[in-house]
């Protein structure tokens, strides 16, 4: 190669800015159809690896769902994984995720809070461990918290010997770690430390300046979060939210370490289609319920994407 | 200039004793919340500890499945981020400085893999792949790849985003460099902090993925942990209490180092969860 | 566009003031005292005894380098900080146990304070609301005030559709919705481009005299201070160097440090004579102000304006830079013995000396602060 130092704009496409430097590019001599694709050449590969390796089964889950085993059209799927054990499956499911999102939203918006306006030398030391701690529960696993859970809440362990003996005898209210109940309790562990991460950012969003100017124009700390701190964290806080819950239906390892697919809850279920016994004629069902769950879960996004966009404009 | 001297010096004389201080706010709430936390998520680690026992945990290195399942989930972790790596790397540092306008599109398909659960990928990657991929290991970095997209492509795009990487390129060009040289020497170097963020996002899930391995039938460590044994809890909990404390030391490790780094090159500091998973992949 | 942003800006500040405020003018103004203030952070001292008096309806604005203290000393008085040691009194009152809720001073910060969530006539009604002022008139009040900022079509605009100098313009209305005993003002102009900063200051000075409202003015911009203001502090370190109204700071500069920071000055080395009464300086011989060392070496300090230049060819300096500054040429010349001054005249009067003409140098004889050398 020439060392030509005085070339300009060498771009396929005639950019502006003469006298910097573009790369050059081999395309230069070819056709203007040619060097117009040729510039998503650069993300060619990733979106290619993208198509096969997600679109293309999730294409295929969306097929399957309406098939049968021999590959005709069939509603069946859909009809069976809408009913019967299925729906109370969903219906767990959702239920399930409501409150492990709202509850743990409320809680690590607290927690995030407290950490977010400490002051003092200790603040610093203070943040860095809970926003550790929370990235190493929120991101580690279900599977060791599973047993964490085991070890403390089970039916004859630490904990449990604790609250009976201070009167609180949880089994006999029907708690049991090994049913709803406790799989709730165990996902508000990962979904609390969760909530902490994510709404961390919002909150820095929050200029100083409007407490400032709030307090200023004579509003006190309950008017500040009424009138402006509230209004400008809620859609932030509505899209946290929403992960969350996609969060807590997604989730599988965590159920599944618990109670080894015995529970009705969808994530579960669909499982139970790879490695169990699978009945004649219900072979592609998991994938109707997969369908359904990818379909909730998408209208959710749309909410996300919404909610992001407003907060998104206010909390420049 | 002696006076100007003087008055330029700062005072080094200690601050007087206070005369009077308006009262300063210290709310307790903040205090009794943490408080209530730290029981809440500290004492099933105790208790934790307590049920598995001090010898359980020397039993955890010796039971059978142990090494085979830790060293598939590293060599899968390994080869996850290389992949990764290579097929992130290029592509953002090329959406920022030469199409910035898919980076909407970009975004958008980072949603996908946290809108398709682990569970549902699985069932469907199983389906499409031919036999060959099905029964290899490999086929779980392959999706692990997949999964960590939308981390590292956050990480990435934070780091570029915070160095401006347009104007680096631009300046590297303008005093003569070829663009590998700009990406090695100019670029990569100042990702470092994002790039340590997305490696650890990225180690993380692969040694905590039970998901997609339990049902592609392979034995890496999450997996062992919760099949191997079903009447040894106790080695069960230690083996989980051991992977939860590796996990804190390399991440708090992680995080002193890249806020040493960026307070060293002033550079923004892209913490270690500013690029938080949207959502938990290996619950 | 600039030009149009303020567009109904000659009319308003014509029209009778609002009605609400109309009063205000005639109101007796609030004085405020800041006695002996003192900030430390730490070995710093970001106030070091720092005292001020604001007559009612003055405006003092509080000018000097960044790390000051000015910002500071301001916060301290809305009451967002607190002083080590010191108080501050509002008509006589000592208001450093007050909240900063409940002071009554209106403030406008330095970028970026308006309610993201409330439209521009939601922001200025906010203080209206916070005082439990019903919808109707807080409305009204609002609109009246945005009215005198000229931002009236924008009063259901978003913060975030609207452009800095317009936001700021906002935050004043707020600010003054309130009818504040006293406003301060944190660098309002900072973050805005030149010219819009240029108009954003005629029209704070304009509603700050109209509604005679007392007012403490942060600024790192001298010129600014300098228009705007009833009185100037020039702070360094913690310490108020002069406290002087504009036209004084200029022309009888207390210290050397003053003298430099306001306007351009050159140091030129000289030799003291007659006991220190007077000032040998590039050749010329000139009384000394006093308040000067009067002994040992010194520099005189003299303003760019009050230098005389003239081409000659004898004279014993040659133009070695000329700086086109409109109505003003700068000319550098350098005098032998190597010192360099820097002279303005009228850009006529200068189109002969072009770099490289011999020029001779004079200096009047009025009198001229001397500082200590500098090595």
């Amino acid at each position: 190669m020439t060392a030509d130092t005085t070339d300009t704009v060498t771009t396929p496409e005639p950019v502006s800015g003469s006298g910097v430097r573009r790369f050059r590019s081999p395309l230069r001599a070819a056709p203007a159809p040619v060097r117009h694709l040729a510039r998503y050449a650069g993300v060619a590969p990733f979106l290619a690896y993208i198509a096969v390796f997600l679109i293309v089964p999730l294409v295929a889950i969306v097929v399957g769902a309406f098939q049968t085993a021999d590959g005709s059209f069939t509603w069946s799927n859909l009809d069976v994984a809408l009913h019967g054990v299925y729906l109370q499956g969903y219906e767990q499911s959702l239920e399930v995720s409501a409150i492990t999102s709202i509850i743990p939203g409320i809680f690590g918006l607290l927690i995030a809070y407290a950490i977010f306006t400490a002051r003092g030398r200790a603040a610093t030391w203070l943040r860095q461990v809970v926003i550790t701690a929370s990235g190493v529960f929120a991101n580690f696993g279900g599977v060791p918290l599973a047993f964490l859970f085991i070890a403390s809440f089970g039916s004859s362990a630490l904990v449990t010997g604790w609250l009976s003996n201070i009167g609180l005898n949880i089994y006999g209210w029907g708690f049991s770690l090994y049913t709803m109940s406790g799989i709730s309790l165990v996902y508000m562990y990962f979904q609390i430390p969760l909530m902490v991460l994510i709404i961390l950012p919002a909150l820095e969003g929050l200029r100083p300046a409007w407490r400032e100017a709030a307090q200023n124009l004579g509003a006190g700390s309950w008017q500040f979060w009424r009138f402006v701190g509230g209004p400008v964290l809620l859609p932030s806080f509505m899209s946290c939210l929403i992960l969350l819950f996609g969060s807590a239906l997604a989730a599988y390892a965590t159920a599944e370490a618990l109670t080894s697919g015995t529970i009705p809850l969808t994530s579960i279920q669909i499982g139970t289609f790879l490695n169990g016994n699978v009945q004649a004629g219900q072979e592609n069902v998991g994938q109707a319920l997969s369908l359904g769950m990818v379909v909730i879960i998408a209208v959710m996004m749309v909410f996300y994407v919404l909610f992001q966009r407003r907060s998104a404009k206010w909390l420049r | 200039m002696a006076s100007v001297t003087r008055d330029l010096g700062i005072a080094m004389t200690p601050a007087p004793p206070p005369v009077r201080r308006q009262k300063r706010s210290h709310p307790v709430w903040r205090w009794v919340i943490l408080l209530v936390a730290g029981v809440y998520f500290l004492l099933p680690l105790y208790a934790a500890l307590r049920f598995a026992g001090i010898s359980a945990f020397g039993g955890v290195f010796t039971t059978p499945g142990f090494g085979s399942s830790l060293w598939l989930s590293v060599k899968l972790a390994a080869v996850t981020w290389v992949i990764t790596m290579l097929l992130m790397i290029p592509t953002t540092v090329y959406i920022h400085l030469r199409l910035p306008q898919l980076r909407r599109l970009l975004e958008g398909i980072t949603i996908l893999p946290i809108v398709i659960p682990p569970v549902v990928l699985i069932i469907g990657v199983l389906q499409v792949m031919p036999l060959a991929l099905r029964s290899s290991v490999w086929l779980l970095a392959i999706e692990y790849v997949v999964l960590a997209m939308p981390f590292a492509y956050r990480a990435l795009d934070a780091g570029l985003r915070a160095i401006d990487v347009k104007t680096l390129t631009e300046a590297s060009g303008s005093l003569g460099a070829g663009w590998i040289t700009t990406l090695w020497r100019v670029i990569l170097p100042n990702l470092s902090t994002g790039l340590l963020s997305a490696t650890i996002l990225i180690v993380a899930l692969v040694l905590g993925e039970f998901t997609m391995a339990s049902l592609d039938l392979q034995q890496t460590f999450p997996v062992w942990i919760v099949l191997f044994d079903q009447t040894n809890a106790q080695i069960s909990v230690a083996a989980s209490i051991f992977a939860l404390v590796v996990t804190w030391l390399v991440l708090m490790l992680i995080t002193v180092l890249s806020s040493r780094r960026s307070r060293r090159s002033g550079g923004a500091e892209v913490t270690l969860f500013s690029v938080a998973p949207r959502e938990t992949i290996g619950n | 566009m600039a030009t149009n942003e303020l567009a109904g800006d000659k009319a308003t500040a014509d029209t009778a003031p609002a009605a609400g405020l109309a009063g205000q003018g005639a109101r007796e103004g609030t004085s405020v005292s800041l006695r002996s203030l003192t900030r430390a952070f730490g070995a710093t001292r970001a106030l070091d005894e720092m005292s001020l008096d604001i007559e009612p309806g003055e405006l003092v604005a509080l000018l000097g380098p960044s790390g000051c203290g000015k910002t500071t000393a301001l916060r301290i008085v809305a009451g967002f900080e607190f002083a080590d040691s010191g108080e501050v009194l509002v008509d006589g009152r000592d208001v450093s146990g007050v909240a900063a809720n409940k002071r009554d001073m209106g403030m406008v910060f330095q970028s970026y304070s308006l309610f993201p969530n409330m439209s521009a006539l939601d922001n200025v009604g906010f203080g209206l609301r916070m005082r439990g002022i019903g919808t109707a008139g807080r409305r009204k009040q609002a609109a009246e005030l945005l009215d005198m900022v000229g931002l009236a079509p924008q009063a259901r605009q978003f913060p975030h559709q609207l452009s800095g100098g317009q936001q700021q313009r906002v935050a004043l209305a707020r600010a003054l919705a309130i009818q504040p005993r006293v406003l301060l003002l944190d660098e309002p102009l900072s973050a805005l481009d030149a010219k819009v900063r240029l108009q954003l200051r005629e029209q704070i000075r304009t509603l700050q005299q109209r509604l005679g409202t007392t007012t403490l003015f942060v600024t790192h911009d001298q010129e600014e201070a300098l228009s705007m203001s009833d009185r100037v502090g020039v702070m360094r370190s913690g310490k108020l160097e002069q406290v002087a109204t504009p036209d004084e700071l200029y022309s009888r500069p207390a210290t050397a440090f003053v003298a430099e920071f306001v306007g351009t000055m050159n140091r030129l080395p000289g030799e003291l004579t007659d006991g220190g009464r007077a000032v040998s300086v590039i050749g010329v011989t000139v009384p000394v102000q006093a308040g000067g060392p009067d002994s040992g070496a010194v520099d005189a300090l003299v303003r760019p304006e009050n230098l005389t230049v003239t081409p000659s060819e004898t004279g014993d300096g040659i133009v070695t830079v000329r700086t086109f500054l409109g109505a003003v040429t700068r000319l550098t010349v350098r005098l032998s013995g190597d010192t360099e001054v820097v002279v303005d005249v009228a850009t006529t009067a200068a189109a002969e000396m072009t770099p490289g003409t011999a020029v001779q140098v004079g200096l009047p004889q009025s009198p001229v602060l001397v500082a200590a050398r500098e090595s």
